[in-house]
């Protein structure tokens, strides 16, 4: 059973319905008592503004959950905003966030491109780890965002991508993972990327 | 890199997908979402649903058939077309779309692209814009009247001025449609592109008269695009999105192959 967490975030649906079709069962998660034993592994999805979603994360409680079951071991995969929310602190609001990765989340400051980030775009220097298994370097997602993952340990850097400069794309360790990406709307290798987490 | 996209328009009139002339004369071509999938799977990057019943005809929107193209395609769609309120972008968002479009509510009531941005994020706020050159007595272009209503009705406004204001308000993205050239295979408005793309910083998607491929590579090169809808194209079997982006690569254009 993968337990979503469920904050209000806009790419929820699609989320669930892309884990939904590769056969996995899906729980949302509004508020730590939603959860059960049958839950074993956690995404947090999101889109939108960082500081909204700490507020609703921190009000309904979700924070502490979410900070007591990472404590447990429970494997963990932030998508876009969700994937933010991970590091320390972030920009966008000037918030604290979960900080399950040591890092930051500036903003994209250079305006010789155009902002947000969108469209599709190539993942380079992809790290041996079981969310890239069958997915070759170089292959592209769909990106939507202003703001991006600074981690401040090299090795959370999972994957980069060109945007003015490298910036991480996917991060993580083996337990906790966070893709600056939609896998729900980057058609095959995306679903691929949801599929290894979830099995 | 960022990729250029390709992305197919796919009219929508009573659930049908339907292919207009210069917004006229509709004739069916499929399912939404069976077509959707269809093109995902050819190698579409990105999806644009024109729903002409609610535009047209002034009626609420219906979003069951937004629900099954939400079940079925996993790349991002637009839906635009109808769209007045906030609560029809959360309707649209909830059913399953990426982006939800405005255009002639933008038009009336310009603060509707601020708070639809202030809720949902830019990224999701797409301006639709109709064009219409405007002469001066030589057949020279002056300048581009912004229309509404499917094309329907003059504003009187001028293009660049309202996509700037559009911008700054909360538009994310801008689809422009040139209204003289739309259906008609002759090619983008290739100067009117240029120039919003120069003018604006968000990505412009240049629409209305695709027939060649070459027309497609005109509007990235010249045009400085960043992304291509394609309809009539496609939808008659002319061309298949693989053959369009194979040539594009072909071209030296950052397409996702």
């Amino acid at each position: 059973m993968i337990g979503i967490i469920d904050y209000g975030a806009g790419n929820l649906h699609s989320v669930l319905k892309a884990i939904a079709r590769l056969g996995y069962e899906t729980k949302l998660i509004t508020k730590a008592t939603d959860h059960d034993e049958s839950i074993q592994k956690l995404i947090l999805p999101g889109v939108g503004n960082a500081k909204v979603a700490m507020d609703v994360l921190n009000e309904s409680g979700l924070s502490d959950y979410l900070k007591e079951q990472v404590v447990n071991g429970m494997p963990l995969l932030g998508i876009c905003l969700g994937m933010q929310l991970l590091l320390e602190t972030s920009e966008e609001g000037n918030v604290a966030c979960l900080g399950f990765l040591k890092g930051t989340v500036p903003l994209f400051k250079e305006m010789s491109e155009k902002i947000p980030h969108m469209g599709w775009n190539q993942v380079n220097n992809v790290q041996n780890h079981f969310l890239l298994n069958e997915i070759p370097d170089n292959s592209d997602f769909y990106f939507v965002h202003s703001y991006f993952a600074k981690p401040s340990e090299v090795n959370d850097v999972l994957g980069t991508t060109n945007y003015f400069n490298d910036f991480a794309s996917i991060i993580g360790n083996e337990q906790v993972m966070g893709v600056q990406f939609h896998p729900e709307k980057s058609g095959k290798y995306g679903i691929q990327l949801l599929h290894n987490y979830c099995k | 890199m960022l990729r250029k996209r390709i992305v197919p328009a796919i009219d929508v009139l009573n659930d049908q997908a339907v292919k207009y002339v210069q917004f006229r004369n509709p004739t069916i071509i499929g399912d939404p979402a069976q077509l959707g999938k269809k093109y995902t799977e050819d190698g579409a990057d990105e999806l644009i649903y024109l729903d002409t019943t609610a535009s047209l005809k002034n009626q609420d929107l219906k979003i069951e058939w937004i629900r099954k193209v939400a079940e079925e395609v996993y790349i991002p769609f637009s839906v635009i077309g109808g769209v007045r309120t906030i609560d029809d972008f959360k309707r649209l968002l909830r059913a399953g779309a990426d982006k939800v479009g405005v255009n002639s509510a933008a038009v009336e009531r310009p603060e509707l692209l601020r708070e639809a941005a202030e809720i949902y994020g830019k990224q999701c706020v797409v301006l639709g814009l109709d064009a219409m050159p405007i002469y001066n007595e030589e057949k020279e272009i002056i300048r581009w009247e912004v229309y509404t209503h499917s094309g329907h009705e003059k504003t009187g406004m001028d293009v660049i001025e309202w996509a700037e204001q559009a911008t700054e308000l909360g538009a994310g993205e801008i689809i422009c449609t040139s209204i003289h050239k739309d259906g008609m295979k002759n090619g983008y408005d290739v100067e009117l592109i240029k120039l919003l793309s120069e003018k604006v910083n968000v990505p412009i998607i240049a629409s209305g008269g695709a027939g060649k491929l070459e027309h497609i590579e005109e509007v990235f090169i010249d045009g400085k695009a960043d992304a291509a809808l394609v309809a009539s194209m496609i939808h008659y079997g002319d061309y298949t999105i693989s053959e369009i982006k194979s040539y594009l690569h072909g071209k030296d254009i950052n397409v996702r192959i």
